[in-house]
């Protein structure tokens, strides 16, 4: 199974053209609040990760992530 | 930081139409001049944006039903369907729907919204598993987030996609309800259900249909997408409401797992709140017998469907997908939709202004409905406000 740092990497690659230009991307970046993302790229964002590592995401954990770290710790939960 | 800090963004966007003198969230219909004509914020327009797809909302058998209802029986039941609120009228209308859609078990709701809401929370909760269409509506959203169980999306009518996501959930596919919509109520699509049945009867799981559009306007009986798609056998459950094409409120579940009448007790969405009153339940049996003697009201909304669908696509606007009931402009700029939803009001069209969130993607729509009780005359007229306000330049 991939392990924390393929997951965030995976999610560095998908965000770079969701994210607003010129922000850098690290672990401690926002997705909504910093990197802009709407609701609708939230959900792109899963779908892709979801056929990448061909797992299921549930909406469920969304209320809980806010940064890049929080989603690469998730998927690392979901997928042990 | 307060608690109603999170609202500034909606309150901002009031202020903006406000200055500009446009209040499309708060358009208020004055007077009904007939099912298809009314006042709207001072002007006489045709409704073009409304779900009365059959046209019942006046129909003299639904009125007077309505009208004998609160002489016989008092304003409302005041009180929920597990109290004093289940009248021989509520069951009667549950026994109807069951014969319509020849299913063995009905639940009659008090709203459209808790009849997904209630079975969506209600069907599949904690360690079960949700698997719906992107764009579903709002009530399931909300019903399966308040459930519990896991969520999973699969993209808009896509068979594919969703064969992909029941394949990953591998034995959890046991404790799985895939939900869908008959006709998608923004752009008027239809779900492509003869495929979806198929990838069920793959993996397995249930299966709910929305059918709220699409009641009374598809198949040989008028029972949606799913007996028109020939598959209602995969269908678990049906779920619809009653304040569309039947021109009243409320909602239903129709099913032939005999389970229901248990599950019946455990929708909160049901227990606790006020059944429908005697006049609405009336009203929706009088337009549930008319819609089923009068079928010729289903060809003429789909010419009606098809002459506005065609008109529009003539002016070089960018229709929905498909000819559907439906008809749906995309407008990308938010404030250019804004000034044609008002220019169209002034030219005697309403229509429907959905922005995002409501609309499906980042663009903005203005979403038009047919009805079967419009005339070729007022579709021409519709499509006639939509030229005039594209030739003419946009307001300031």
């Amino acid at each position: 199974m991939p392990d924390y740092n393929e997951y965030l990497e995976r999610i560095f690659d998908v965000l770079k053209p969701f994210a607003k230009q010129g922000i850098l991307l690290n672990e401690e970046s926002e997705l909504v609040t910093e990197l802009g993302l709407t609701s609708l790229q939230v959900m792109e964002l899963i779908e892709q990760l979801e056929d990448h590592f061909d797992m299921s995401i549930p909406l469920n954990i969304l209320p809980d992530i806010r940064t890049v770290h929080d989603l690469a710790q998730a998927l690392e939960k979901l997928n042990p | 930081m307060s608690l109603f800090d999170k609202f500034q963004p909606i309150a901002d966007i009031q202020a903006d139409l406000q200055a500009l003198g446009i209040m499309p969230f708060g358009a208020v219909t004055e007077k009904l001049l007939s099912s298809t004509e009314a006042i709207v914020n001072g002007h006489k327009v045709i409704l073009a944006g409304t779900n009365n797809y059959l046209g019942l909302t006046f129909e003299p058998e639904c009125l007077e039903a309505a009208k004998n209802a609160i002489d016989e029986l008092g304003t409302g039941t005041t009180g929920s369907r597990m109290a004093n609120g289940t009248f021989a009228g509520h069951v009667a209308l549950e026994k109807e729907l069951a014969e319509f859609f020849d299913r063995k078990r009905s639940i009659v709701f008090s709203t459209g919204y808790a009849a997904t809401m209630g079975m969506g929370s209600t069907l599949a909760g904690p360690g079960d598993v949700i698997v719906l269409d992107a764009d579903s509506h709002a009530s399931i959203y909300d019903g399966v987030r308040l459930g519990g169980a896991d969520v999973i999306r699969f993209r808009h009518n896509d068979p594919a996609d969703l064969d992909k996501r029941l394949r990953r959930l591998g034995d959890r596919i046991d404790n799985t309800l895939i939900i869908v919509e008959g006709i998608y109520s923004m752009m008027g699509d239809q779900a492509p259900l003869a495929e979806i049945a198929e990838v069920k009867r793959k993996y397995g799981g249930l299966l709910l249909v929305d059918e709220a559009h699409s009641l009374g306007m598809l198949g040989d009986h008028g029972r949606g997408v799913a007996e028109a798609a020939g598959v209602e056998d995969d269908v678990d459950f049906v779920v619809g409401t009653f304040s569309k094409s039947l021109g009243s409120i409320g909602g239903y579940c129709v099913s032939n797992h005999d389970q229901l009448d248990a599950i019946r007790f455990a929708i909160r969405a049901y227990i606790f709140t006020a059944s429908p009153s005697p006049s609405v339940i009336a009203s929706t049996r009088a337009a549930l017998r008319l819609m089923q003697e009068r079928p010729y009201l289903r060809d003429q909304l789909w010419a009606n469907a098809q002459h506005l669908y065609d008109g529009l696509k003539a002016l070089g606007l960018q229709v929905s997908p498909e000819v559907s009931p439906v008809v749906a402009v995309t407008i990308k700029n938010r404030n250019q939709a804004i000034d044609w939803w008002n220019r169209l009001l002034q030219r005697g069209a309403y229509v429907n202004l959905v922005m995002p969130p409501a609309s499906p993607t980042e663009d903005s729509l203005l979403r038009c409905s047919v009805s079967a009780a419009h005339s070729a005359e007022q579709i021409d007229r519709i499509i006639e406000a939509f030229a005039n306000v594209q030739n003419t330049p946009v307001a300031n």
